[in-house]
């Protein structure tokens, strides 16, 4: 399993969608392609936005559909951030739906 | 020395210092001054009026001619000027680009009992006409966020991150700028193509337990950013797509791409619409505004149009776009409430055909 520690990359708000693309190409989808697990750890992450969520997990969702969130896991959500989370997922899976 | 405007003799000390004088010289500098005044009406003017806000914010921008960007004219109400940060971005906005295009701005803001304020808020740094008075430079009180150029990600970076000594705000007041602010901050960066890039700022009214946030540019605007990979007939469908979820200008396909979902500007607007208040879309010569008082208060709609809303059309023409957004806020309401109210009414529009996904989410 791979793990990402978001707030020593980030800091307290993760915002920052070119770090998220790096995170996403780097080691989110070589991971899951490998068949493996990713631990995202929001530890100290009091805030975060849809774009940056979006950047980080849509192309994982896109490619394996919900079945990918079986090998995601989240990690200290706060409120803020786990409805972010939330809304992505729902967001991203419902445009693959409308795909199909 | 004689030299000609439009085609007609006149002398230069003469004709553009001293009208009047002019006048005096005969037939032909009089006609000479017929079209120095048809030139002095000729060029960009912005006007402060003495009271802006989202509202009302037609007003403004109607008093606004963007004629002739080589000459720029400030001007503002003589006895008070209250400018929405819609506004004031706007105007630096306008400020820094009539400076990088060498236009030296004329005309001046008068020395209104407001003016403390504008000067705080930084405007005279970017507008280009001088400050009407001076002020005892002091941190500041916890009530603004002051104008701020935004050209690259560093820049959006170190905004964010002043953002919260700037306030010394509860996090319920906080996060909601600095999630407006990213997001309205990256959209300039990533798809408006803008000069000078773009100008945010903000302000909150603890009294009014509300913020009011403007981020303009100077760009390419909406309708030439969605016309690249979206079939789009004018201004007014360039702004309904760019608000509605799943629509990117980075990509033709729906529901964006890996990097951006075309959701950005459609949660602002929700902010605004769950916590009651206005947002408002400028670009071009059209002006979207989400309405404060809605029919459906409890349901987002995907398609802009579907809300209660307001469409001008005929407006003076502004080459990128500027955004204004006015978000109730609670102290004791925590901003994620707001966002699990987007989450929950976004659902119940489209609930009928999907499922929850979001439930079989792990959380640890």
């Amino acid at each position: 399993m791979k793990k990402i520690t978001l707030n020593s990359l980030v800091g307290s708000f993760a915002e920052d969608k070119d770090t998220a693309a790096e995170l996403r190409d780097e080691v989110i989808l070589p991971e899951l392609n490998r068949g493996g697990e990713v631990e995202i750890d929001f530890t100290g992450v009091t805030l975060t936005t849809q774009s940056f969520v979006h950047a980080l997990i849509s192309e994982a969702l896109r490619r394996e559909g919900e079945t990918v969130l079986s090998r995601l896991t989240f990690r200290g959500c706060e409120e803020a951030a786990r409805g972010i989370i939330e809304t992505v997922v729902q967001y991203v899976l419902e445009t693959v739906d409308d795909e199909d | 020395m004689i030299f000609r405007v439009y085609g007609f003799k006149c002398i230069p000390g003469v004709v553009v210092s001293n009208l009047k004088q002019a006048i005096l010289f005969g037939e032909e500098n009089s006609r000479a001054c017929y079209y120095f005044l048809l030139f002095w009406g000729y060029h960009m003017k912005l006007y402060f009026p003495n009271s802006a806000h989202l509202q009302n914010i037609e007003g403004f921008i109607r008093r606004y001619s963007p004629k002739n960007r080589k000459a720029l004219r400030v001007t503002g109400h003589s006895r008070y000027i209250h400018a929405h940060p819609f506004v004031m971005a706007m105007a630096a906005c306008l400020g820094a680009s009539a400076a990088s295009a060498g236009v030296e701005p004329t005309g001046k803001v008068p020395n209104v009992s407001s003016a403390p304020y504008l000067v705080r808020m930084k405007l005279f740094d970017y507008l280009g006409v001088p400050s009407p008075c001076e002020i005892e430079e002091h941190e500041e009180s916890g009530r603004f966020v002051p104008l701020t150029q935004i050209q690259t990600s560093e820049d959006l970076r170190k905004t964010i991150t002043n953002l919260i000594p700037l306030l010394h705000a509860a996090p319920s007041v906080a996060d909601p700028i600095r999630y407006v602010v990213s997001e309205l901050g990256r959209n300039v960066l990533e798809h408006a193509e803008s000069d000078v890039g773009g100008f945010v700022c903000a302000q909150y009214f603890r009294d009014k337990k509300r913020i009011a946030i403007g981020m303009a540019d100077s760009g390419k605007g909406i309708l030439n950013a969605m016309s690249r990979y979206h079939r789009v007939y004018d201004e007014s469908q360039a702004i309904q797509l760019a608000l509605t979820p799943g629509i990117s200008g980075a990509t033709p396909r729906i529901g964006g791409n890996e990097t951006n979902a075309g959701a950005g500007l459609f949660f602002i607007r929700s902010i605004a619409k769950v916590s009651g208040n206005f947002f408002t879309i400028y670009s071009g010569g059209t002006l979207y505004k989400l309405m404060r008082k809605q029919t459906v208060p409890h349901m987002l709609f995907g398609d802009p149009f579907q809300e209660g809303h307001s469409l001008v059309r005929d407006l003076p023409r502004w080459k990128g776009t500027v955004i204004g957004i006015d978000i109730n806020v609670d102290e004791t309401v925590e901003f994620s409430s707001l966002l699990d109210i987007i989450r929950k009414s976004y659902s119940i529009d489209v609930k009928a055909r999907k499922q929850p996904y979001y439930k079989k989410i792990k959380f640890r």
